[in-house]
């Protein structure tokens, strides 16, 4: 699968491979826009940078792998009544209604973790907080390595690996829905910030007991802050898993683990309050690894195998040097 | 139960509270009610225990003993935000609003109890959602007419000065449409002039809103001239309640405000 695609790639001209790595750059800031913004909303719920965001992306595709391919459901011991036939891969509706589930699961991971682990540090030093978050990542390494450890477990992408011609180039479908599936998200998010629970959500971000005196039950937004975070990060955990990003439509015991740590730099670079910002850092950090991979790959003895990853990071210390609060962070984060 | 002067009914009744951290104790054995429509005011000297009374009645914090009730129902126990909802608003000594939020959308948190519409109804754009949309917003209007802060509406808070602040965080509290006001210290700090437009608002939320109120004050000059009854506290204490007449010559309230000079009045327009 792989070899033929990087064939069809050398095989094209100038413009098409443009518009192939430029449609592939959108693609993967996509989900990095999507999983920063999981960041963010944490973040400006709970004033925590969210290190177990990994772990709950991961232990969230993992939810989708099960839900279409055991039709059971995560933890409990009833079968998905909305689970394809086994050993098929679904169409696309009933693709979609299990994503939907999956996120319900994913959010409601989210929202028991922070009861039990972030509630009760309520007061306490951020740096506390985030350090609680590394061990809630450290906590669900084994359900994560567990469920995947014989194999990468398939995502049942309906659409494979196919693609669409376009102006001589080939763009994935998985490319596409990466790109459908971040507007919808950014959309979505736009419209909550405009409901009362965006209202108590900004109010909480200042000042909780003066949110308190306003009826703002704060609890309720640390629930939904987490909640929300934990859909949004799986949404991009699954959506990578998609090839020809490459897990190749699988889970992945190797590259999934570490794929929230690549979306640091781009929440950073955005600001770690900023919605617009996540959605910028993702593209731009995004566009950098991906024009660089593909431009400079006749440089990679030179720069080393697997020069682009290291891009992000390059790009972050850059923008940090001459913004040191971000594209679009608040100036206040620095208290922190 | 006694029936008290103005003869309406009790809004909120403390009912012997005391309150301890450790060691100290904030609040110690204080009692008092307010009724409908009244303005009543506490007094006492810094460290006296009136802020702790607020955060009492708000249960933020959790008096060891006594009761509070609020239209004769024990509020002990409920979180802050859940009393907040019965209808009780309050500003804080130290203000409290959200600093890099203008000052329509400070006042539109207070909206946030009174907002209905949740995500889903959110998205029907131009239906309800946009409707209540727009009647916050005018609440929130009405109260920026009435507190005379217009030009400072689309200020980030933080940059306004002081005396606009304080009106900020009275507007934010108004905007909950609340039944019970608690006004900590809110000519503090404040210069003459500055004092004298509060008061005036002050009286005006009574007369023209009918809010019942507390007022807590370290000075006595501005309660001297507006409260409808007074509480003294001293060391946690209370030391005397009462009309203003009573208390000026109430002979603890003068031991305990040894030197002041009640006589200090201010005009009032
Ligand atoms: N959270 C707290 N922890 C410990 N002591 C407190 C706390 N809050 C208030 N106190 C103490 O209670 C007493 C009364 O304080 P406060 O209610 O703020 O007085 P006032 O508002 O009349 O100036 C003071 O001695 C103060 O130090
Ligand atoms: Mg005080």
């Amino acid at each position: 699968m792989i070899d033929v695609l990087l064939l069809a790639q050398e095989s094209t001209g100038f413009f098409p491979t443009f518009l192939q790595t430029l449609i592939k750059g959108l693609a993967l800031g996509s989900i990095y826009a999507v999983m920063g913004i999981g960041f963010v909303i944490v973040f400006k719920g709970t004033q925590v940078l969210n290190f177990a965001a990994g772990g709950i992306a991961m232990a969230g595709a993992l939810f989708m792998s099960i839900l279409v391919n055991d039709a059971g459901l995560p933890f409990l011991p009833f079968s998905n009544p909305l689970a394809p036939e086994i050993g098929t891969t679904p169409s696309i509706p009933r693709w979609l209604i299990n994503l939907v589930l999956a996120l319900i699961i994913a959010a409601i991971l989210g929202m028991v973790l922070e009861r039990i682990a972030i509630r009760p540090m309520i007061g306490q030093p951020l740096f506390s907080m985030a350090v609680i978050t590394l061990g809630i990542e450290t906590a669900l390494g084994p359900f994560n390595r567990d469920a995947t450890s014989l194999t990468a477990r398939s995502l049942q992408i309906p659409w494979g690996l196919e693609q669409w011609e376009f102006l001589g180039a080939g763009i994935p479908k998985s490319y596409v829905g990466a790109m459908v599936a971040a507007v919808l998200c950014f959309l979505s998010i736009n419209l909550f910030f405009r409901s009362r629970f965006g209202v108590a959500m900004r109010a909480v971000a200042f000042d909780q007991e003066a949110a308190q005196a306003q009826g703002i039950n704060v609890g309720r937004v640390f629930s939904i802050a987490w909640g929300l975070g934990a859909a949004l990060v799986a949404v991009g955990a699954i959506f990578y898993g998609m090839g020809p990003f490459p897990p190749q439509g699988t889970v992945s015991q190797e590259i999934h683990p570490v794929l929230a740590f690549r979306v640091l730099p781009v929440i950073i670079l955005g600001g770690l309050d900023s919605i617009p910002g996540a959605l910028y850092g993702g593209l731009l950090i995004a566009s950098a690894e991906v024009f660089a991979g593909q431009y400079l790959a006749q440089w990679t003895s030179v720069l080393g195998a697997g020069y682009s990853t290291i891009v992000p990071y390059i790009v972050m210390l850059i923008v940090l040097l001459v913004r040191p609060y971000g594209l679009f962070g608040s100036e206040e984060i620095r208290r922190v | 139960m006694s029936s008290n002067e103005t003869g309406t009914s009790k809004i909120i009744e403390v009912e012997d509270i005391t309150l301890r951290f450790g060691g100290v104790t904030a609040i110690n054995g204080v009692g008092f009610h307010v009724t409908e429509g009244e303005l009543f005011a506490v007094i006492g000297p810094n460290g006296a225990g009136k802020t702790s009374i607020f955060n009492s009645i708000s249960q933020v914090y959790r008096p060891q003993e006594g009761d509070i009730r609020w239209k004769g129902k024990s509020i002990m126990g409920e979180r802050p935000d859940a009393i907040a909802r019965l209808g009780i608003a309050r500003t804080f000594q130290n203000i409290a609003l959200f600093g890099q939020m203008t000052v329509i959308d400070n006042i539109l948190t207070g909206r946030h109890i009174r907002m209905k519409n949740n995500w889903l109804t959110g998205m029907a754009w131009f239906g309800p959602a946009k409707k209540e949309e727009m009647e916050n917003r005018e609440r929130v209007e009405d109260i920026i007419d009435f507190l005379e802060i217009n030009e400072w509406r689309k200020h980030p808070v933080a940059l306004l000065p002081y005396g606009i602040q304080k009106r900020v965080e009275l507007g934010r509290a108004l905007a909950m449409d609340p039944e019970l006001l608690l006004l900590d210290e809110p000519v503090a700090g404040m210069n003459l002039e500055e004092t004298e437009d509060m008061a005036r608002f002050i009286l005006d939320i009574r007369e023209e809103l009918g809010i019942s109120m507390i007022l807590v004050e370290h000075d006595m000059g501005l309660v001297m001239d507006i409260a409808d009854r007074i509480l003294v506290v001293d060391f946690g204490r209370p030391i005397g309640t009462g009309l203003p007449k009573e208390i000026q010559s109430n002979d603890d309230v003068i031991a305990a405000y040894l030197g002041q000079d009640f006589s200090e009045e201010i005009s009032i327009d």
